[in-house]
């Protein structure tokens, strides 16, 4: 058995996945959101193999739940990052605040 | 007290420990180069030495598959991508502006709150951790359960990838003149 408990574990990722709400919340650029949003989703799947190492090392289920949330934010950052592309194209900004179009 | 090699025992050396607080010091402190960063690229820099940390981890809770997996779709591919849009879109910010909306300043307290709130969750719940280690093969487990109980899982996430595949190139592509 390791020596680290569950609990610094969980601790880290409280830590991580706050930075990467703060990030998410107060960037100005929609890149940095994403990266934020990146963050989050590390800090998810430390606790899903904390959990799984801990609790219960003899199912997969918990390493399967990590993979599927590791191959959803691939999807996510190659759709993000192309609607920020496609968006920059258009307007010359991915700055979040300007794009209004669909306001009023 | 002196240093003496005769009294020096190897295994006293908590290694576990120190990688861990090395691997934290990689995660945490490039998280928040991420967040503080003023230049963007710089800030997708440091998120990849947040990917390097965040292996590490997996390789300290004998998860090597997993970190494996890591570096290669977070340092191979996310981060690379996000380098990529960012080097696309050079002048994505006005020289000089600052990188942080107007909310910041609630955000901060809401963060730093949202965190003592986790922390006391920790603290709070005594968790029924067991003394077993994983058995066997992990990876063949691995693949026996994403052919097995959890194939429409996986299914479902090989139709996810090709649809974001597809999306991505359609919503990035230059239109031409003809459309």
């Amino acid at each position: 058995m390791t020596t680290i408990p569950l609990s610094w574990w969980l601790t880290v990722s409280a830590a991580l996945f706050s930075i990467g709400m703060y990030g998410a919340l107060t960037r100005r650029n929609a890149i940095g959101i994403l990266m934020g949003v990146e963050l989050i989703l590390n800090a998810v799947n430390i606790n899903l193999v904390a959990f799984w190492r801990y609790i219960a090392p003899n199912d997969v289920a918990g390493q399967i739940f990590a993979i599927i949330v590791i191959s959803v934010a691939a999807a996510e950052a190659a759709v993000g990052l192309a609607i920020v592309i496609a968006v920059y194209r258009r307007r010359h900004s991915a700055v979040v605040e300007e794009l209004d179009i669909l306001k009023n | 007290m002196p240093f003496d090699p005769a009294m020096f025992d190897p295994s006293q050396i908590p290694l576990v420990e120190i990688v861990f607080w090395a691997m934290t010091v990689c995660t945490i402190g490039g998280a928040l180069g991420v967040v503080t960063s003023r230049n963007l690229f710089h800030s997708a820099l440091y998120l990849i030495l947040s990917f390097f940390g965040v292996s590490g981890y997996y390789v300290l809770l004998n998860a090597g598959f997993l970190a494996v997996v890591q570096l290669f779709v977070y340092v191979g591919a996310i981060a690379v991508l996000v380098l990529f849009a960012i080097m696309f879109s050079r002048r994505m910010m006005a020289a000089g502006q600052s990188q942080a909306n107007q909310q910041w300043w609630v955000a901060g307290p809401v963060v730093i709150v949202l965190f003592v709130m986790l922390l006391a969750v920790v603290g709070s719940i005594s968790w029924p951790v067991t003394e077993a280690e994983p058995s066997g093969d992990v990876v063949n487990q691995l693949g026996l359960a994403f052919l097995g109980s959890y194939l429409i899982p996986f299914e479902v996430v090989g139709v996810l990838l090709s649809v974001a595949l597809i999306g991505a190139i359609i919503l990035a592509r230059e239109k031409t003149a003809e459309e």
